[in-house]
């Protein structure tokens, strides 16, 4: 009777792979360590300003995204006109961060394509984004009132994502005090 | 006259480095050396499954840059495989660290070899009580000396 | 029309594999004669069907025919004939049709000599291969048809991933299908085993060859796989525990623990329930490599395109196959029986010791394997680990090390019982002289570490026990010609791992790198030898362009090798490649690889240069591991003898004790392993 404790161990890691497989889960993506933490405080200069800084802390108080591009990154292209379409209906304001990027660049490929950001960090080696994680771009943070990071997407913004998770996370962020 | 001699020397300066010895690639092979073995036992975050240490993605130079700065900055091999799990969790680690949910994983092989000798022990023991000796009739017996003293005389 | 042809041949093949599953199994239970005689012909008419359509495959690869979506996807007009057809199973539906290929040819070839086997056990192995026939002609026509057309056709291939034109491709893979699908005839024998309900000596006897030749297969796979990795990869690394390198490991570890496992069965009758537990494992783990390499589960630089739609019918296919033999192990083992007896010190423990820690081994492996996708899985993606060759090696050492030891007491220890008093009387001079070259001998080379001490331990331990045990045979028996192959194997495929350990040893414990910038002209210098840089030129291959540098490597103001190290670009692709370039030696390699150029420099490159001692004795004792298994498989007593037709039908152990002492004395009279 015991044997039978094999064929049954069997079916039970089987079924932890058929678990593993359907769950959608995709092997590349890294889960990120910030979620429920803090974002990592920085001080940079603005793409369009130089001289002036930005911190988070100075979006204290509002529930923000913070959308890592480039001008040289296609899928951050294809996710541009939805972000576009979140700030000229002042859904949530979004921070941008310039990875590794010439500021010509930059600044050129806003102009033509429109500028979504309330305003732009320069990161030309890519220090800052390495603070948040950075695997690749476009990546998108949602941070809440007290500074708190509350979801990382990973890849492109994309009108399911935004849908099923971006936008429902806001609304309840904005509920929270 | 002068130009032309010192034109001249100067069209032998490539030959005078012939045979010189070549640089390290890296600026200080010292910190490259510690960097490596560190890098050795990180994951290179953009690729298929390749270490910090061999990988040529973009991001990996930028990781293994800094390492380098962090251990110029003094840090220990401990404070730099914390730094870079803070911003990518255990996930970057190809040694895991040893949590909660990975005392499985650690304690594991050393369970299942107890499990496996002690299974062979107890079935060595229950064998000795269980299994009769094989036992041949005279006749046989008879017949199997017979045989293997035929064979020995062949 | 060839794909087409091929497609509809592997339909048929389906169809015959379905009949030739069925109908003899049915028979055996039935005691039915003709459907039983049915096995061999309907598995030569699969094999017939399923080899034209490999045929169509590879018309369609070396006539460039881009209509074919596979072709298209992994070949190219400019593509060398011997890599067109080696593309042919470059991607994941070639792969499998390969797969299945190689198992109409073991089923064949399990027809082909069995001939002295009984009716209903070559029925019942046959159409157990036959069902997992079934089961990949299913996933072929359902999920992965290679002959799936693209129309219009496009005017030239993606072509061959740059990485996998080379030599290596041609070999490796087949290789290593014909050690993973031959474990299936392992499998098979164990199952049919199972169903008639009876297991004998004669059964280990008549399975081991096959499980050997497997072994011996999969061996050299594993070595070609890593040796190509070596040469390939470009940093020197032959082994990274990566998931899809550990899924052949699995099997590896677990087929070596089947054949020791089937000298205890074969020379005892003991353990029978066992060595079919693990004949059904090694097979088992074959298919969930399968599985894991072609699922997306795991990430990989050896993963196929992955699609979880393949992966769910792969997980369905192992769930029946491992699933059914597991009931039927635990419905049908304890009709087996338990064996003969012996002592817990005896010659049969140490092969069961062996058996324990393999088992151990490759239960960890796959642990390792799998964990990070446990904690992905359970947290739900959340939470993510990494498990890699820090582990692994922490790990395995630990359960390597008592398994060389046992290694060289094994086959010192007699049958039955042995006193341990006496083993370790005989083995007292061995260890010592072990012990005394290990502790000494890295201080000649230059650097001591316990790892280093270890090793080179174990592997002159296992030297000395081999000839300790030799000469006194040798001495009492007469010379070489007292012993069979099979003993002659077992030796050498012992010394093969002592060998394959220096390798490793030294490898690690010594290895030079440098790491330069070089201009022309300029000199580094690593393990004793010196290597200048010449420069670079540009060349054109058949379907790239690059550069190739010269490097000259001389030792004491004497030129010991040329090396040409490349950077290409392929064509097709734009892929950028790095060739090494390797002296090859007895005692070393000297391994030169370009990085990149250095800008503004005038011609200086980035140059990586290593000095590698004993790095070839890794492989060398691989081959003399495979080497070691074909010597034991050239032993007489798997030489089908007309004679051994006696009495027709099984010889079981009542039959052999009672009715038929002189077989068993002439049997016992063999001096084999």
């Amino acid at each position: 009777m015991k044997r039978f404790i094999i064929p049954v161990a069997f079916l039970v890691f089987a079924g932890f792979l058929y678990v593993a497989l359907t769950s959608g889960l995709d092997p590349h993506t890294v889960p990120s360590p910030f979620i429920g933490k803090p974002a990592p405080m920085f001080s940079m200069s603005q793409l369009h300003e130089p001289a002036k800084k930005f911190s988070p802390a100075d979006m204290k108080g509002r529930v923000w995204l913070f959308n890592l591009w480039a001008s040289w990154c296609e899928s951050c292209r294809d996710e541009h006109p939805l972000l576009l379409a979140l700030s000229q209906q002042s859904v949530v304001p979004i921070v941008g961060l310039d990875y590794k990027d010439k500021a010509a660049d930059a600044e050129a490929w806003l102009a033509k394509g429109g500028n979504p950001y309330l305003l732009n960090v320069s990161d030309p080696e890519g220090r800052l984004g390495i603070d948040y994680g950075i695997t690749g771009v476009p990546e998108t943070f949602v941070i809440d009132k007290h500074g708190v990071i509350r979801y990382k997407e990973v890849g492109m913004v994309t009108p399911e994502n935004l849908k099923e998770k971006i936008l429902p996370l806001v609304a309840q962020l904005e509920q929270e005090p | 006259m002068k130009k032309f001699l010192f034109a001249a020397l100067l069209s032998f300066a490539p030959f005078a480095a012939w045979g010189g010895e070549a640089k390290d690639l890296a600026a200080d092979p010292a910190v490259e050396k510690r960097m490596v073995a560190l890098a050795q036992n990180l994951r290179c975050l953009v690729c298929q499954n390749e270490s910090l240490a061999s990988s040529h993605a973009e991001l990996a130079e930028d990781l293994r840059r800094e390492v380098r700065e962090q251990i110029r900055a003094g840090k220990s091999d401990k404070e730099i495989y914390d730094y870079l799990v803070a911003r990518y969790g255990d996930f970057v680690l190809y040694d895991p660290p040893l949590k909660s949910y990975t005392l499985l994983l650690w304690i594991g092989p050393f369970l299942m070899l107890l499990a496996g000798l002690g299974t062979l022990a107890y079935q060595l023991r229950k064998r000795h009580q269980t299994v009769p000796e094989a036992e041949l009739s005279a006749e046989a017996q008879r017949r199997a000396a017979a045989l293997l003293n035929d064979e020995e005389k062949q | 029309m060839i794909p087409e042809l091929g497609h509809f041949s592997l339909i048929v093949a389906l169809m015959l594999a379905l009949l030739q599953g069925v109908l003899p199994i049915w028979g055996a239970a039935r005691g039915n004669a003709v459907l039983m005689g049915l096995a061999r012909p309907v598995a030569a008419g699969q094999f017939v069907f399923v080899a034209i359509a490999f045929c169509a495959l590879a018309y369609a690869f070396l006539t460039s025919d881009f209509s074919v979506l596979y072709v298209a996807q992994n070949s190219n007009s400019h593509l060398p004939a011997h890599y067109r057809f080696a593309a042919l199973w470059g991607g994941h539906e070639g792969s499998i049709l390969l797969w299945t290929f190689l198992l109409t040819i073991w089923t064949i070839a399990v027809g082909q000599f069995s001939k002295h086997l009984p009716q209903e056990m070559v029925a019942r192995v046959i159409g157990v291969m036959g069902l997992i026939s079934v089961g990949f002609l299913l996933f072929m026509l359902f999920a992965s048809n290679p002959f799936e057309r693209l129309l219009p056709a496009p005017g030239d291939g993606r072509d061959l991933n740059p990485l996998l034109q080379d030599p290596g491709m041609v070999i490796h893979p087949p290789m290593l299908y014909m050690g993973y699908v031959g474990f299936s005839v392992a499998f098979a024998f164990a199952v049919s085993a199972l169903l008639g309900g009876h297991l004998d000596a004669t059964w280990a006897r008549w399975s081991r060859p096959w499980t050997t030749v497997a072994w011996v297969f999969l061996t050299l796979g594993i070595a070609l796989g890593s040796g190509w990795a070596y040469y390939e990869m470009g940093w020197g690394g032959w082994w990274f525990w990566d998931p899809v390198e550990n899924a052949s490991f699995m099997p590896w570890l677990a087929g070596t623990a089947l054949i020791h496992s089937l000298a205890v069965t074969e020379k005892r009758a003991a353990f029978k329930s066992w060595t079919v537990l693990l004949a059904i494992g090694a097979f088992s783990l074959s298919l969930l490599g399968t599985f894991l390499v072609r699922s997306g589960v795991l990430t990989s630089v050896h993963a196929f395109t992955t699609d979880p739609r393949r992966g769910l019918f792969i997980l369905v296919f192992l769930v029946v196959v491992i699933g059914a033999s597991l009931f039927l192990y635990a419905w049908r083992a304890p009709r087996i029986g338990l064996g003969g007896k012996f002592e817990v010190v005896s010659r049969e423990s140490f092969l069961l010791a062996n058996n324990v820690l393999l088992s151990a081994a490759a239960a960890t492996v796959f642990l390792g394997t799998l964990y990070p996708l446990f904690v992905q899985a359970l947290t739900g993606g959340q939470s993510k680990l990494s498990v890699g060759e820090p582990y692994f090696e922490a790990v395995f050492l630990p359960l390597m090390v008592p398994m060389v030891v046992l290694m060289g007491l094994g086959p010192i220890a007699r049958w039955k019982q042995v006193s341990l008093l006496d083993l370790l009387k005989r083995v007292r001079w061995a260890a010592v002289v072990s012990f005394v070259l290990a502790a000494v001998l890295p201080f000649l080379l230059g650097k001591w570490t316990p790892l280093i001490a270890l090793g080179l331990f174990l592997a002159f331990w296992t030297m000395s026990t081999v000839l300790v045990d030799l000469r006194k045979r040798m001495l009492r028996d007469g010379g070489v010609k007292g012993q069979s192959p099979s003993y002659y194997g077992m030796q050498l495929a012992h010394f093969g791992i002592a060998v394959f350990i220096i390798g490793v040893t030294l490898v690690k414990g010594y290895e030079t790198e440098r790491d330069v910038r070089m201009a022309p002209g300029e000199t580094t210098v690593a393990g004793g030898y010196t290597f200048r840089f010449d420069g670079v030129r540009d060349i054109e291959g058949p379907n790239y362009r690059g550069v190739q540098g010269r490097v000259i490597a001389s030792k004491d103001d004497k030129t010991v090798a040329q090396l040409y190290p490349e950077k290409r670009v392929y064509n097709a692709s734009g892929m950028p490649m790095t060739e090494a370039s390797i002296d090859t030696g007895l005692f070393r390699d000297l391994y030169v690889s370009l990085g990149e150029p250095i800008p503004d420099s005038n011609g200086a490159w980035a140059v990586r240069v290593y000095h590698k001692p004993f790095v070839d004795w890794i492989w060398a004792g691989c081959v003399l591991m495979a080497l070691g298994g074909i010597l034991a498989l050239s032993d007489r007593r798997y030489r089908i003898h007309a004679k051994r037709k006696l009495a027709g039908g099984p010889a079981s152990d009542d039959v052999v004790r009672k009715k038929q002492p002189a077989r068993a004395v002439a049997d016992r009279r063999s001096k084999t392993a």
